[in-house]
């Protein structure tokens, strides 16, 4: 492994859902070590596929891998056994997920839920364990007392019961903490509260972070890269200031307008043309190319690359090829 | 403490709904036509042999006091004596209780055993081999009638083959049959819901979290998702618990078995009202003292229902 080899490389993977839903295509993603990496789309772009493939969760059937790779720390997730996944699972890729009272166990008391990992992968009696729960609690602000460790989900507030799902996410020191959407049912205050958390934790604790969100706007509050992705596919990547000053591709282009800005307010919001194309009709060549205000011939006829432009700001887009007719 | 506060609630219910039903009853057992002092007397008797007889009985009292008699009887547990025998009701009932409990007990814990696994295992490994089985069985358990498999398990494995003894109340082998016959209805029941309810509980988002912690399948599957599936598995057991234990008259009768159910049809036959009264009470209260556990049991398995 040489020292530019990132710590996730997601190579050519394409998924399809049975029987033609075509959810990932040919998919390009890169996360270097202690980088925190944001995959912006809209619901139902693959963000979630994507992840779900990373942490060796997808069903298959009714999904299916058709190719590609998925390489982490050296070895492909696609070519390991379940039970290499399974070990590999909390320990060194974790996941944090949306809604926090649906994701805890309704029956279990928080401090079990966070034991049970711990003593699964570090082998840890279950007394040591609780303990180190409750560390890790207090590392998510919910050491003021132990009584968080003893309580159940419902026992506690929406913030709280993230805050505890991210303390079970960091248990075993992970390398990739995948956090899909973590702030999105949670309210304003709450939503920065828990970004500023994740951000710190990042800070503390080195690891790497896919942060999945369909709000640019999150995003642009705690990514160093961002990655777009529109119908299964990255059509742009770029560290996060790239990404917001100077765009590349049309959809990224189009989704920055949409952003509600408080300089501009007042002025009615621009909101892009048409939805997200369903995955069992993916329009042929670009995908966009059918909502692109910029669509030429060549784009309903080619697919195009993703090709760097710039130093490290990749870009899927005909137009920025010259190709005008 | 949430529990302890959550007891007394539950308790204070308790007590409310046997007051309740006391009531009813004794309202219900004064609407109907008739003069049980009558009845005790008999066709023969003379005006005043009746009128000795319901000052005796104490039917010849105002209402409010027979009321507030009746109500003293059920907090002391006397049910007064029997119309036909003379003797003690509560004594009659408590007599035959030990054999109408183990006979509910063993028949819900028969019914449990057999429908809690094969209902999870049906719920895991759904459309398998197991789960057709499941599925005939539940069909199966659902169809017969348990008398019939009452005298079908007699013949089988008492006349034919001497396994079980044929009748007598003496050793728990006594309670095998007439207990299976009476669990497997029950366990129809219990069945087909662990495996709905265990179904549900799989496709839950918590079970996604789970195996993204990295637990193995058996902790997913047989800690995370049991336990909740598990909850409305213990109350609808326990309400068949409940069921069971006012008696099984027709298993009973099959099996010759003592129990509640025929000293209450014997009573129902011989007209004999106050041990007709005594038994309803009894069946009520201990229902209601069933449903008051099942109540405690399951908000120690759902925490969240010690809040609402």
């Amino acid at each position: 492994m040489n020292s530019h080899e990132p710590l996730l490389r997601i190579q050519n993977l394409d998924i399809t859902f049975k029987p033609k839903a075509h959810a990932v295509r040919s998919l390009n993603l890169e996360i270097d070590k202690s980088q925190i990496h944001g995959l912006v789309g809209e619901s139902g772009s693959g963000k979630s596929v994507t992840s779900t493939a990373v942490i060796g969760l997808l069903p298959e059937p009714p999904a299916k891998i058709n190719s590609g790779q998925i390489i982490f720390k050296g070895r492909d997730i696609l070519k390991l056994k379940q039970e290499e996944k399974r070990k590999l699972r909390g320990r060194e890729i974790a996941m944090v997920f949306q809604e926090p009272s649906k994701y805890l166990n309704p029956s279990l008391k928080i401090g079990e839920q966070i034991r049970e990992g711990l003593s699964l992968h570090l082998g840890m009696a279950r007394k040591p364990a609780l303990e180190r729960a409750f560390e890790l609690l207090s590392m998510v602000g919910l050491g003021e007392s132990r009584r968080v460790l003893d309580s159940f989900p419902h026992e506690l507030s929406g913030g709280m019961k993230q805050r505890a799902m991210i303390a079970m996410g960091i248990a075993c020191n992970p390398s990739l903490l995948i956090a899909d959407e973590p702030t999105t049912a949670l309210d304003v205050t709450l939503q920065l509260q828990i970004l500023e958390l994740i951000y710190d934790l990042q800070n503390r604790l080195k690891m790497s972070i896919l942060f999945i969100s369909h709000d640019l706007n999150v995003v642009k509050q705690i990514a160093d890269r961002v990655s777009v992705i529109y119908a299964g596919k990255i059509v742009e990547s770029a560290d996060k200031k790239a990404i917001f000053k100077n765009p590349l591709q049309p959809y990224t282009q189009l989704l920055l307008l949409s952003i509600p800005d408080p300089e501009k307010r007042g002025k009615p919001l621009k909101a892009i043309p048409g939805t997200v194309p369903d995955a069992e009709f993916i329009p042929s060549g670009c995908a966009f190319h059918t909502r692109c205000p910029y669509s030429k011939k060549i784009c309903a006829e080619e697919m195009p690359l993703l090709k760097e432009y710039k130093t490290g700001h990749f870009a899927a887009c005909h137009l920025l090829d010259g190709n005008t007719g | 403490m949430h529990l302890m506060m959550f007891i007394a609630k539950r308790f204070a219910r308790l007590i409310l709904t046997i007051l309740l039903i006391s009531t009813i009853i004794f309202f219900v057992i004064r609407i109907i036509p008739g003069d049980p002092a009558a009845v005790i007397a008999g066709i023969d008797a003379t005006d005043a042999d009746v009128a000795a007889i319901r000052a005796k009985i104490g039917t010849d009292k105002p209402i409010a006091v027979q009321y507030a008699s009746w109500l003293k009887d059920i907090a002391t547990f006397d049910f007064g004596n029997s119309m036909i025998t003379g003797q003690s009701v509560t004594k009659q009932i408590l007599r035959r209780f030990p054999i109408t409990l183990t006979l509910a007990t063993l028949g819900i814990i028969l019914g449990m055993l057999i429908a809690i696994p094969i209902g999870v295992l049906s719920a895991v490994k759904r459309w398998s081999l197991i789960d057709y089985f499941g599925m005939f069985l539940s069909q199966l358990g659902m169809a017969i009638p348990s008398f019939w498999l009452g005298i079908i398990l007699l013949l089988l494995f008492a006349v034919k083959i001497h396994l079980f003894p044929l009748f007598g109340i003496g050793s728990i082998k006594n309670f095998i049959l007439p207990a299976l016959s009476l669990g497997f209805a029950r366990a129809a029941i219990i069945l087909r819901l662990t495996r709905a309810s265990m179904v549900e509980e799989l496709s839950k988002e918590y079970i996604i979290t789970a195996r993204a912690k990295g637990l193995t399948e058996r902790l997913v599957k047989y800690k995370h998702a049991l336990k909740n599936a598990l909850i409305p598995v213990v109350t609808v057991s326990g309400i068949q618990f409940g069921y069971m234990l006012g008696g099984a008259i027709i298993i009973e009768q099959v099996f010759s078995l003592p129990g509640l159910g025929r000293l209450f049809l014997t009573g129902i036959y011989q007209r004999d009202f106050t041990l007709i009264q005594g038994g309803v009470v009894f069946v009520a209260l201990i229902f209601s003292l069933i449903n008051f556990l099942v109540d405690i049991l399951y908000s120690l398995l759902n925490p969240k229902i010690r809040i609402s």
